[in-house]
């Protein structure tokens, strides 16, 4: 046994249907316990007060809306490249978690934006490109739905997929690049976080739980398009009748 | 060289090719994609003078008044090197503070006023209990004391 028995799908079926009860169950705890910092354990702001702690849910989802993004580009430049079956469904069961992520960032940096900027919504770079985000997943999946054929669909899904990346970096340092109204990033690779440290850990334990809800949603979502696609293989009808 | 591999070639380098033609069509849109522009752009005359535009700044400590009628504000925006001075008639938002940034809309009077139609608060991207900030402050004022 070795990596590719898992790009087979009947092993993969298999094994998804084992992880998601894990990744399910972590994701509610790590939610729970993530809330439970952002709304009780962390601190007030000196300048927000209490209005920044909608940032445990804006910043996670922010992150995990670009996140699944590229992780669907790489799985549709492999499928692309080799012709792998099981790169196809991951990137078409990502898409409508994707999309919810981008569509909860944007909703709740409206919520915020009211109180603290003084306006819902501004064209800023930063706000623009995430929109272009949502657009771009609205866009591919509408894409899968209206090609019948699935091999075709899954290829114009992931070239349309793959162009589109190129809008994620724009997104990240949309703030460095251009006067954007937006702040810049609290949280980089290349300085130290500028946030108290109970609030980073709640925001870091959100995005936890965002990833393994991901993961597990994900998981359910590919193990539908496994039976769809593999119908008429002897597995799925062995599966099919024992349920 | 394998097919497959040729043609993760081709796709890596469709996507190089992508990025450059975004990075050309950003760099030519370069000045739309400006949400606002500094005292020092202004002063510089980047900013349009027939059309209404955003400036930016911090607003000046010790610049806002408030005028009878309760609505009117009058600040100064600063980016430390060049100011403009500000008429806003409105309600400002929360954040709205001396010392704090902003983001002004509205057109430049030919006196050198700008009418504001929307004002808009920037904060940055630092979170601490407010001890932490008042301590930060202290410090501050300490070094500064230190070096005069």
């Amino acid at each position: 046994m070795n990596l590719y028995t898992f790009s087979s799908p009947v092993n993969f079926y298999q094994l998804s249907g084992k992880l998601i009860p894990w990744f399910m169950g972590g994701a509610v705890v790590l939610g729970l316990l993530g809330l439970y910092i952002g709304f009780f354990v962390a601190p007030t702001d000196f300048q927000q007060s209490e209005a920044y702690r909608i940032i445990f849910i804006h910043v996670p989802t922010a992150w995990m809306g670009m996140f699944i993004y590229l992780v669907m580009a790489f799985w549709g430049a492999i499928g692309l490249a080799f012709n792998t079956r099981m790169s196809f469904m991951m990137a078409r069961a990502l898409a409508p978690t994707g999309a919810l992520f981008t569509f909860v960032a944007l909703w709740t940096g409206a919520l915020w934006g009211k109180p603290m900027w003084g306006a819902w919504w501004v064209w800023d770079a930063r706000l623009t490109s995430t929109l272009i985000l949502l657009f771009l997943y609205i866009g591919i999946m509408a894409l899968w739905s209206s090609i019948d054929d699935v091999k075709r669909g899954d290829r114009a899904g992931a070239l349309l997929t793959l162009i589109g990346a190129i809008n994620v970096p724009i997104i990240y340092f949309s703030v460095q690049w251009w006067n954007t109204l937006h702040q810049g990033a609290s949280i980089s690779l290349t300085k130290a976080p500028s946030m108290a440290a109970t609030m980073l850990v709640g925001m870091l334990v959100m995005a936890f739980a965002a990833w393994f809800y991901s993961i597990a949603v994900a998981f359910i979502r590919v193990r539908g398009i496994i039976l769809e696609r593999e119908r008429q293989t002897e597995w799925v009808k062995t599966i099919l009748e024992n349920d | 060289m394998k097919s497959r591999h040729k043609k993760l070639l081709v796709i890596v380098l469709g996507v190089v090719g992508i990025g450059i033609a975004a990075a050309l069509i950003l760099n030519a849109f370069q000045s739309n994609l400006v949400f606002f522009f500094s005292p020092s752009d202004v002063a510089a005359g980047k900013a349009p003078t027939d059309r209404a535009f955003r400036i930016g700044g911090l607003v000046e400590d010790g610049s806002v008044k408030r005028e009878g009628d309760g609505l009117t504000t009058r600040f100064l925006v600063t980016d430390t090197a060049k100011t403009i001075q500000v008429v806003y008639t409105g309600i400002l938002p929360d954040l709205f503070k001396e010392g704090k940034g902003v983001v002004a809309e509205g057109r430049m009077g030919e006196d050198g006023l700008f009418n504001a139609s929307q004002v808009l608060a920037k904060h940055d991207e630092n979170y601490m209990p407010p001890e932490a900030a008042h301590a930060l402050e202290q410090a501050a004022k300490a070094q500064q004391s230190l070096a005069q």
